[in-house]
């Protein structure tokens, strides 16, 4: 399976382990990765607070790169999904629109290929079977709590691949690489997000709930699907600092067997692997 | 809490239906976005107030509110609205609205930003030391006590980050900044400012 790559700003920074270990679970999977050539930051939550046209037509930037391959493309982080998302609807009903961007920056819409969250690439592009046979140390006894956040699933009009209040595909992956999902009532509640830089007392407040709200329904850790969810819950869960934040992409590769899981592990804030240890998931 | 309403612009009110495309008079006020909403402790009208202000027509309550820019756009409002009312296109439109009409923004929202829009024009991705620096520096200018607030935190998170190798000190420039910058061009001039 062959899809175009767009990893965003952050998979190359704060978020380094999810874009690794996105990575090196789609190679383990047969999921083909190429990235586009030089993609440009989606706008984030920033373009549209202040700016609706750049909010679509920096995203817009991004699909039109992906025109060529006519692939769909896979984005790890939820909020460069959206914004893709948002730019890709615009390009298929606005047509004054997507004459001007395409006459801007000389390519044409085909709408070939649609901006895909690798969580929903993973979940329905392959068939669980397929996960489960790559697994060669079944995370068993490690009580997960799957954090969707906010965006990935919503709004359902424009995700509609999950349940926006009960989504479930990151708990079946879990139970595919052996881990065991806990039943919990925060998955989809909001981090914070962004304000961690303007207003971080908010960010402490919610992430610090979230987590307790994980460890309280027995869960040892949690797993992200988002850069931002994953650095909100690590670094501003107040300070017992309770619960290991994992991508899930890094449980799948741990459980997958794969070189340099260590090392993404050993750049998170509560630091993870003595829990690991314990359960003889990590030597 | 009881707001006192002042005289009604319905112009305004249509205004915001127009630029959001949300239809806010469907709002029969049951207040599930304000119950559901993760930042409405921190908004001085909450989700619900603010549609019923815009409602009303109250233009100078609502764009000087700072709830507009306490929104994070987490969409759990629009998802749960029994009259499929988004709240976030409509925050985005007031937003918007209050910058074009110089009501003042809550400045270290508004600092962030502006510095998260900056650092794409000049490099074509987000560079998150230099942001980080203009976002302070844009506090401090804006209002000095901003500077500090949550400085030793963010320092100690910032320093932590640093020696685990997940800030880049450089830049990655993107090769096509010329097609950026045409787009910044090409949008209103409001961020250009």
């Amino acid at each position: 399976m062959k899809y175009s790559y767009y990893p965003g700003c952050t998979a190359e920074t704060t978020s380094v382990e999810f874009g690794l270990s996105t990575e090196a679970v789609c190679e383990a999977l047969d999921v083909e990765l190429l990235e586009l050539k030089d993609w440009s930051c989606c706008g984030a939550s920033s373009a549209h607070s202040l700016n609706h046209e750049l909010a679509r037509a920096l995203p817009g930037r991004n699909v039109a790169l992906a025109q060529e391959a006519g692939l769909d493309t896979v984005i790890p982080c939820p909020a460069c999904y959206q914004n893709s998302m948002s730019a890709d609807r615009a390009f298929r009903r606005d047509e004054d629109w997507r004459r001007k961007m395409e006459s801007l920056l000389d390519f044409e819409y085909t709408g070939q290929g649609r901006p895909r969250h690798l969580l929903d690439v993973l979940s329905h592009d392959l068939d669980l079977e397929a996960v489960r046979k790559k697994v060669v140390k079944p995370l068993t006894g490690l009580k997960v709590a799957s954090y969707y956040g906010c965006v990935l699933v919503r709004p359902p009009e424009v995700t509609g691949w999950d349940d926006p209040e009960h989504p479930m595909t990151m708990d079946r992956l879990m139970e595919a690489v052996g881990a065991e999902p806990v039943d919990w009532s925060y998955k989809v509640d909001c981090c914070g997000a962004s304000m961690t830089l303007s207003i971080s007392d908010v960010v402490v407040n919610l992430s610090t709930r979230i987590v307790a709200g994980a460890v309280e329904a027995g869960a040892d850790c949690i797993a992200s699907a988002c850069g931002i969810c994953q650095i909100n819950l690590d670094t501003r869960q107040a300070a017992q600092r309770k619960a290991p934040v994992f991508y899930f992409t890094e449980l799948m590769a741990l459980a997958f067997g794969l070189d340099g899981v260590g090392k993404w592990l050993g750049k998170h804030s509560v630091d993870p692997r003595p829990l690991l240890r314990e359960r003889g998931l990590l030597t | 809490m009881t707001i006192s309403v002042s005289k009604t612009d319905l112009a305004f009110r249509e205004a915001v239906r127009e630029r959001s495309g949300e239809d806010i008079h469907a709002c029969f006020y049951c207040q599930k976005c304000t119950i559901g909403c993760p930042t409405a402790y921190v908004m001085d009208y909450q989700p619900a107030q603010l549609l019923r202000l815009i409602q009303l027509g109250q233009k100078e309550k609502v764009l000087g509110s700072s709830a507009i820019w306490m929104c994070v756009s987490c969409e759990t409002c629009g998802t749960r609205c029994p009259n499929h009312i988004r709240l976030s296109p409509v925050m985005d439109a007031l937003r918007h609205m209050a910058v074009e009409g110089g009501y003042a923004p809550q400045p270290s929202v508004y600092a962030l930003h502006q510095s998260f829009l900056d650092s794409i024009k000049l490099w074509g991705r987000v560079h998150e030391l230099s942001l980080i620096m203009e976002h302070k520096v844009r506090c401090l200018l804006a209002q000095p006590p901003l500077f500090f607030q949550g400085l030793v935190s963010d320092m100690l998170m910032g320093g932590d980050l640093i020696l685990k190798g997940k800030i880049a000190f450089l830049p990655d420039r993107v090769k096509g900044l010329a097609e950026i910058k045409k787009l910044y061009a090409e949008s209103q001039p409001e961020v250009e400012r």
